[in-house]
């Protein structure tokens, strides 16, 4: 029997960027929240230790333990979904900040276009241009209206970037926080090229901060390094914004946040149309306790998001065979595969120097910036160089027609340790109506819950994209002043072996409609409204960005969501 | 060797990293400190220029009481390292598996939570999988591992009339490339998982931090100009012309009690 706990205002259910957003936002107004993380505590003296290319890129040490919870998968509704039982395809974050403390820190606001896909698709090109069983739809917020937020997230992380962006992407009405990331000399390639072709490159915004930084919270922080170890590391100098270098710390000096670790939540408790709480699982006791709350936010990652609210029954599940329900819907990921490497007979790079964040990007084909009569797709990508910091294990560069393997191989890696730049392209994901999330029939967890099931694959859409994509990046190579260039431009099925992306999104998609989202534009549950969800479990689709300025943005309008939900009540929309 | 010379100061570089982190969090820049503290750092490496690295590994002055096996026997051992340096040979370029320590590396990572798939899930039920599943064995890495390995000698003595670790080195590659292919013709063995796991294994005995006892005095990294764990690249990352930074490993970073 779960031992219930005191009722409190606000219980927030994972604490990542999401969760530690919300917390310091909501407790800074003076509102008592409770924080549960399933993992555990962290802080910066954790990395001190973290330029260790095997443990944390090849072993995964922040990473959630699979062999308690996973995520089942199959291409298509025909196939058995099966248990990804090791990682490969994306990382699952898990402790506190989540998989905010092992990102690389890219920032991208989405495009104007994103928030208003349908609509403006259909105005410029007509409703036949939409593939078969692609399910855009208008996210029920804009730009304009998400802008402010974005701003709030800018200067709480210091995020850096130039003081001129290009016009073909989203206007800031304040400018970034830091100046802009340094160049390195492949950056400057990369760009002079761009440019030549008439294109708008800029330097990637960046969370890995470029100068001392004060927030608006009276936070400080240090500049980065440039060291090399940011995706798959935390940052020993929490120059790279993180909830537990940024927004946790504010949450916890209010005195209004009860952060409990280890604390597995396992069920919403609700009666259809309100929640009343939480159950959770305290794992180093098993003992289990219900926290009852007036506010209940889901701020996990979406696997978690989605598979808790199929758990607690609560929203009306997707089926894809009627298109109707609306919880697993719209599951979008990131159509990488498009890119050209550039190799140097003449020079060598400084490769293993970089940041996360580091790299110079073009837009011209991203979102509805080039004109897609006589495309088969929709949407485009980023086209980028970035500089991250190769490391040995995960990097070993040989020109095609190399064996894998013996003395030529070893040659040749070697010989391309430092001599190869690769422009690549980060494509948007549509959503198709057979792309979905389920809870898994067969497969449970360690608590012997149904995982989640992801049904998901590359469509001919998609293959269109990173061929047309592709051919972008090879334009921009051969100006770079290579000995010679290679191009990538085709992708097969969808396989969940090879690392591609964590920008996985949607599930509790946001939207105008209550039907077909599960959350209004204050990321709100339609079906009870005292449940909020946010996450890119809201995104309708993926762009071409990585997704957490987007994130980030939706954090602090839900923040001021549950505020205003606290004082008034009911629907806020 | 590097870690033989007991008067080099890690200790002070290491109150030095504390002291920057903590100061960084209390968001004051200290830009000039790190500057100096790679720089001390590389001078502190040139002095051990006299350990030529490709020279280290079984001599008698350099013996290591701390190398030793774990997991593999003797044969597994022998096998496993005859194998990876097939994989990844000693050239002009530099050592090759054996001097790096592969097989130590492999031994220990058997026994470690990836030889275990501790992390990994592993309940049941198991079914043959699609290409786009991924690895649904229910054989653990560290029993892989060891049934490839007599599958090898297996393959070699039936083909060769002799154990792989014995058989001339062209003779060694035909083998591994008909695991590679799975075209061993041995029934119900996954040669091509088996292979896809040793090689990777290999490719990180020669180039993960020495601390896990491959990458013998950071010869692979040093093979290919590959810095390992440094502080800062602040001054350098707009360098025009290529850096060379004598690496250094998580072992320049430990404050030793």
């Amino acid at each position: 029997m779960a031992t219930k706990l005191p009722k409190v205002p606000v219980v927030i259910v994972g604490m990542g960027w999401v969760g530690g957003i919300i917390a310091a936002e909501l407790t800074k107004a003076g509102i008592s929240v409770v924080g549960l993380e399933r993992g555990k505590s962290r802080d910066t003296q954790d990395y001190y230790h973290v330029h260790d290319e095997l443990r944390y890129a090849a072993r995964y040490d922040l990473m959630q333990d699979l062999s308690k919870e996973t995520v089942s998968f199959r291409n298509t509704m025909k196939m058995r979904a099966l248990p990804m039982r090791t990682y490969g395809s994306f990382l699952l974050g898990e402790g506190l900040g989540g998989a905010g403390v092992h990102w690389n820190g890219q920032y991208y606001r989405f495009l104007p276009y994103d928030f208003e896909i349908h609509s403006k698709t259909v105005e410029r090109y007509g409703k036949s241009i939409i593939p078969e069983n692609v399910t855009i739809r208008d996210w029920g917020i804009t730009y304009e209206q998400l802008e402010p937020y974005f701003v709030k997230y800018e200067q709480m992380a210091g995020i850096s970037g130039e003081k001129e962006l290009p016009s073909n992407i989203g206007q800031m009405s304040t400018p970034f926080a830091t100046a802009a990331m340094k160049k390195s000399p492949a950056m400057k390639l990369f760009e002079e090229a761009s440019k030549k072709l008439g294109y708008s490159p800029y330097v990637i915004p960046s969370a890995n901060l470029t100068e001392p930084y004060k927030n608006p919270d009276g936070i400080e922080r240090a500049p980065c390094q440039y060291c090399g170890y940011c995706e798959r590391f935390g940052c020993e100098y929490g120059a790279k914004a993180d909830p537990v270098v940024t927004v946790l710390p504010v949450a916890k000096q209010s005195g209004k946040l009860d952060l409990r670790t280890h604390a597995n939540v396992t069920r919403i408790i609700h009666d259809g149309k309100k929640a009343t709480g939480v159950t959770y699982v305290h794992t180093p006791s098993g003992e289990e306790f219900t926290q009852p709350a007036d506010v209940v936010i889901m701020a996990g990652y979406l696997f978690t998001n989605v598979r808790l609210l199929l758990l607690s029954k609560l929203g009306k599940p997707y089926d894809p065979q009627t298109d109707t329900g609306s919880v697993g819907r719209n599951y979008a990921y990131q159509i990488n595969g498009a890119s050209t490497s550039a190799f140097y007979e003449d020079r060598e790079f400084n490769l293993a120097m970089g940041a996360g964040a580091l790299g110079s990007s073009i837009d011209d084909f991203n979102g509805d910036n080039f004109d897609h009569n006589g495309l088969k797709f929709l949407h485009g990508a980023n086209i980028r160089f970035t500089q991250t910091g190769l490391r040995p294990i995960q990097y070993q560069p040989v020109p095609a027609g190399t064996p894998k393997w013996g003395a030529e191989f070893k040659k040749a890696t070697i010989h391309n340790a430092n001599r190869v730049l690769s422009v690549t392209g980060q494509g948007a994901s549509m959503p198709n109506r057979y792309h979905y999330l389920d809870l898994d029939p067969e497969y449970k967890d360690a608590f012997g819950q149904p995982l989640i099931r992801m049904t998901f694959d590359f469509e001919d859409y998609d293959r269109e994209l990173v061929k047309f994509i592709a051919g972008k990046t090879k334009g921009i190579a051969d100006e770079m002043k290579a000995t010679k260039t290679e191009v990538h431009d085709s992708i097969k099925q969808y396989n969940i072996v090879p690392y591609q992306s964590t920008h996985n999104t949607g599930g509790t998609i946001m939207g105008s409609d209550p039907k077909t989202s599960v959350v209004n534009n204050y990321l709100q549950m339609w079906d009870a409204d005292n449940v909020f969800i946010c996450g890119a479990s809201n995104f309708p689709h993926n762009s071409g960005y990585n997704p957490t300025a987007t994130v980030g943005a939706l954090a602090y309008r839900t923040a001021e969501g549950v505020q205003k939900f606290l004082e008034k009540g009911g629907s806020l929309v | 060797m590097a870690n033989d010379k007991p008067n080099q100061p890690q200790d002070e570089s290491r109150r030095r990293f504390l002291k920057y982190s903590g100061t960084a969090l209390g968001g004051v820049v200290l830009g000039g400190v790190i500057g100096g503290l790679v720089g001390a750092n590389v001078k502190q490496t040139d002095k051990d220029e006299t350990a030529e690295p490709g020279k280290s590994g079984t001599a008698a002055e350099n013996k290591d009481y701390n190398q030793a096996l774990m997991f593999f026997s003797q044969d597994q051992f022998t096998t496993a390292e005859a194998a990876a340096e097939r994989i990844f040979p000693a050239d002009d370029s530099g050592p090759g598996a054996k001097e790096l320590g592969v097989a130590f590396f492999m031994d220990h990572q058997m026994v470690s939570q990836y030889g275990y798939n501790a992390r990994d899930y592993m309940l049941p039920p198991y079914y043959k999988a699609e290409e786009t599943q991924g690895y649904q064995l229910i054989f653990k890495r560290n029993e892989l591992i060891l049934l490839g390995l007599e599958a090898m000698n297996q393959y070699s003595n039936t083909k060769y009339q002799k154990p792989f670790a014995e058989i001339a080195p062209e003779e060694q590659d035909a083998v591994l490339t008909a695991f590679e292919k799975n075209e061993t013709g041995i029934k119900d063995f996954p040669a091509t998982n088996f292979f896809a796991m040793f090689l990777n294994l290999t490719m990180e005995g020669a180039y993960a931090d020495p601390l896990y006892g491959g990458n013998r005095n950071m010869a692979g990294w040093k093979m290919r100009n590959f810095p390992g764990n440094q502080m800062s690249y602040t001054d350098y990352i707009e360098k025009e012309e290529f850096v060379k930074l004598e690496p250094l490993s998580l072992h320049d970073h430990l404050e030793l009690g």
